[in-house]
């Protein structure tokens, strides 16, 4: 039956149930990962970001709480220009981590 | 009138008490510490490791413990009266008796927050809800039935801290460290527990504080969510299930874990307000005891004869506690040799 | 759970409700989701435990509802707050009770407010006379029904011909209770028991023989959200909310949900259909859903009122399994007879959700 509304989903991340095998995979690689600590200097200095919505903080906070998909789209904006891997206080190589990142499926097996 | 070692009245005999009756006492002065519980060592003597190089807590109790054993101490006993001589002060005791002094130190230290009063944390109320205090004794005795191989595990940070509404304004200064040291620990002794941390900011000022967040973050995969835990609930299986923010995703979270372990705040000891009163000190708007200069004279009292040491002027480290003790102790020499 | 540990806090919030002498304000719409509460809330206090109640045929809505919709400013609501005051003033009595939640959280808002702003009171009173010649003084006491309910718990379950067990095993039943919002969240001192863990409902609950179930999303919204129900856009949001609690609380197996609000009751019975034509989900035993009632309801039940009399054929949950599991008679043929005893229309089933 059509009410002219439906359930609404629901936007809150469930962490007892959150897939985050890509992520652990991640941090098995590069385990500087585990050091961010959300700044943003990445995204506020990232080439793409104004345009696209790349950010490097949402992308290893996005793999956390399992949101693949948005972390795919933002990765395939990424230029490798380099710039936030300078900025980054931890001492991040996010280039690499991008790279790593790339050659991941959702499941954190290697596609390439 | 027979010139006698002048007496020093020190209220608690904790570590800020001990050391600083220690000083004196080496100064040539007469200490007399006066503790309430029915053992000296305060808070940190309940403690099982002490951030951040993780040292037992009896390394910083046993020998002050050991160096004030020849001082006059005063256990299980409380401060009926205080009443101001013309040169000193007269404070009469729980057991009946009075001590006349010519200066009183203020090493009354903090209370930890009531966590029961943060209700919709439901402490007292669900089963695996625990305090940070709660956990220390943990570690101290590894007996309580709420610790029982937990495979996932939460620590709320700012548990009656910087919470206008529960009457404390201000940051309890240690709880963050002191979540990151439990958390490490929880996860040596666990290593397959996931443990979460949900903090609202991190206060992670004092020497190597950072460095132990690293390694939290890096060796040993603590997750830190930024968010305050805004209500907890108890499953049909008696976890507990855990509603915060993830701010730095702008989406709600919800969690359910083994154990929560509630980061209780420093806020104030009532009865050092009272003694305060009592004494003619004055008490700050957040209930600690206000010095005279918040700067340069952090352990006088604005009346002459009356000095503060340690956590009762707000939450202070064990560093700055011991600091505080010797620098008060120096305090009282200067005020005494200038009577003459 | 720690019951010792919620007793402690509903030791800090008991609040003073006297024993009689009250006037009392109905809710706008609850006439009309639950015909028989209100009238059985009178009958019960006034018949069976000789309280006086009194209400006036000239009380009108307290306009709460206008004001959380955003369609009238506070000032409107609060004159026409004071016109009731005032009804209440000639009448000569100090305790107001309210059987709607936004009344009793609109009314004491409003008292609050004027306690930090007398000025405003003042304005209140000149608006007043103005409209309409009246004054007013405040009630003494403000109660919301289910205080008085509670405070009348052991005296109605002295009276009780029946428990709230099952009849079959002798257990206790498995109640999930539900708060209104505006009973206690916004002064929780003013809610027996606080806002955490209110105990008017679970009170009632156990007095008369039921366990109460304390489940994850037990302090959740029913659903309503007045603009997010009456705005069909947002309706979505409405039903999530109760979706969210019915997915709590289905791992307990609830017998049964209580409140103390007009909206909660109907929301937590009525969303049960679409979401079970929605998901193809049901709560219940047996493809049923969990009968939701008013605190008036379950005490009229648990003292032997025909439950066609208290009005429970307008539910959309069937409450046949629940009456059978407590042993309650009733008669099937009499459920659709109206007053005069004439038939009024027979609802159809539902395609999902399995009624009687």
């Amino acid at each position: 039956m059509d009410f002219g509304f439906k359930l609404s989903p629901s936007s809150a991340v469930n962490l007892d149930t959150v897939d985050r095998r890509r992520y652990d995979r991640l941090v098995q690689l590069e385990p500087d990962a585990l050091t961010c600590i959300g700044c943003g200097s990445c995204s506020a200095t990232c080439t793409a970001a104004p345009w696209s919505g790349m950010s490097v903080r949402k992308v290893i906070l996005g793999l956390q709480r399992g949101r693949d998909d948005e972390v795919d789209a933002m990765l395939s904006r990424c230029m490798l220009c380099g710039k936030c891997t300078m900025v980054c206080p931890r001492g991040i190589n996010t280039r690499h981590l991008i790279l790593t990142l790339c050659r991941l499926d959702k499941n954190g097996e290697a596609v390439r | 009138m027979v010139n006698r070692t002048p007496v020093i009245a020190v209220i608690g005999a904790g570590i800020a008490g001990l050391e600083a009756a220690r000083q004196l006492a080496a100064l040539g002065y007469e200490p007399v510490l006066i503790e309430k519980a029915p053992v000296a060592g305060g808070h940190v003597a309940e403690w099982n490791r002490l951030f951040p190089d993780m040292t037992p807590a009896s390394e910083v109790i046993r020998p002050l413990l050991e160096q004030t054993s020849g001082i006059r101490t005063c256990l299980d006993t409380e401060i009926a009266s205080i009443n101001r001589l013309k040169d000193g002060f007269n404070l009469v005791l729980s057991d009946g008796s009075s001590l006349i002094c010519q200066a009183v130190l203020f090493a009354t230290g903090f209370h930890l927050f009531d966590a029961s009063k943060k209700e919709e944390y439901g402490y007292g109320i669900y089963d695996r809800v625990i305090t940070n205090r709660d956990l220390e004794q943990w570690f101290n005795t590894r007996h309580d039935p709420r610790v029982d191989h937990p495979k996932a595990v939460g620590f709320v940070h700012c548990v009656g801290s910087r919470d206008i509404k529960a009457g404390n304004a201000q940051c309890s200064k240690v709880c963050c460290i002191t979540a990151i040291k439990q958390a490490i620990e929880i996860k040596e002794e666990f290593p397959d527990a996931e443990v979460y941390c949900f903090y609202m900011d991190l206060r992670l000022f004092g020497k190597k504080y950072e460095d132990f967040y690293i390694k939290a973050q890096r060796d040993y995969g603590i997750h830190f969510i930024r968010g305050r835990v805004s209500e907890v609930g108890e499953a049909i299986d008696g976890r507990v299930v855990v509603k915060a923010e993830d701010t730095l995703s702008g989406k709600p979270v919800r969690v359910t874990l083994d154990l929560l372990v509630l980061m209780a705040g420093i806020v104030c000891n009532p009865d050092a307000q009272h003694y305060a009163r009592e004494i003619g000190a004055t008490v700050d708007e957040d209930g600690f005891l206000k010095s005279r200069n918040n700067l340069a004279a952090i352990t006088e009292s604005s009346r002459p004869g009356v000095f503060f040491a340690g956590a009762c002027t707000g939450a202070k480290t064990v560093p700055e506690t011991l600091a505080e003790a010797r620098s008060a102790a120096l305090a009282i020499h200067q005020y005494l040799s200038k009577r003459g | 759970m720690i019951y010792q540990g919620k007793q402690k806090i509903w030791a800090d919030y008991q609040k003073e409700i006297p024993d009689d002498h009250w006037f009392y304000v109905r809710s706008c719409i609850r006439q009309n989701f639950f015909p028989a509460s209100e009238k059985y809330f009178l009958k019960i206090c006034r018949d069976l435990l000789g309280r006086d109640i009194y209400e006036s045929e000239h009380h009108t809505t307290c306009a709460g509802i206008a004001y959380h919709c955003d369609t009238i400013p506070q000032e409107t609501a609060m004159t026409v707050v004071a016109r009731q005051f005032a009804l209440m003033t000639e009448a000569g009595y100090d305790n107001l009770v309210t059987s709607c939640i936004t009344s009793f959280g609109n009314y004491t808002e409003i008292l609050e407010t004027w306690r930090e702003f007398p000025e405003l009171e003042e304005k209140i009173r000149e608006h007043l006379w103005k409209a309409c010649r009246r004054e007013f003084n405040k009630p003494k006491y403000i109660a919301h029904a289910s205080d008085l309910v509670y405070k009348l718990r052991g005296e109605i379950a002295e009276r009780a011909r029946y428990q709230l067990v099952s009849r079959a095993t002798g257990e206790p039943l498995r109640i999930v209770e539900h708060i209104g919002c505006h009973y206690s969240k916004m002064f929780p001192h003013k809610g027996v028991g606080g806002a955490e863990y209110p105990c008017v409902l679970s009170g009632m609950a156990e007095a008369w023989g039921g366990q109460v179930i304390d489940y994850p999303e037990r302090r959740h919204c029913c659903g309503f959200g007045f603009r997010q129900y009456f705005v069909k856009a947002n309706r979505g949001y409405s039903l999530s909310n109760t979706h969210k609690k019915f997915e709590s609380m289905e791992p307990y197996h609830p017998d049964m949900i209580i409140t103390n609000c007009p909206g909660c009751p109907y929301f937590l019975d009525r969303w049960q259909y679409v979401i079970a034509e929605m998901e193809g989900k049901t709560y219940g035993q047996n493809g049923y859903g969990i009968p939701a009632f008013t605190y008036e309801e379950l005490a009229g039940l648990v003292l032997g009122v025909d439950p066609w009399d208290l009005g429970l054929q307008v539910h959309q949950v069937a409450v046949e399994p629940l009456l059978d599991k407590i042993g309650i008679p009733y008669d099937p043929a009499k459920k659709y007879l109206g007053m005069d005893e004439k038939k009024i229309k027979t609802p159809g089933l539902p395609a999902t959700l399995k009624c009687c």
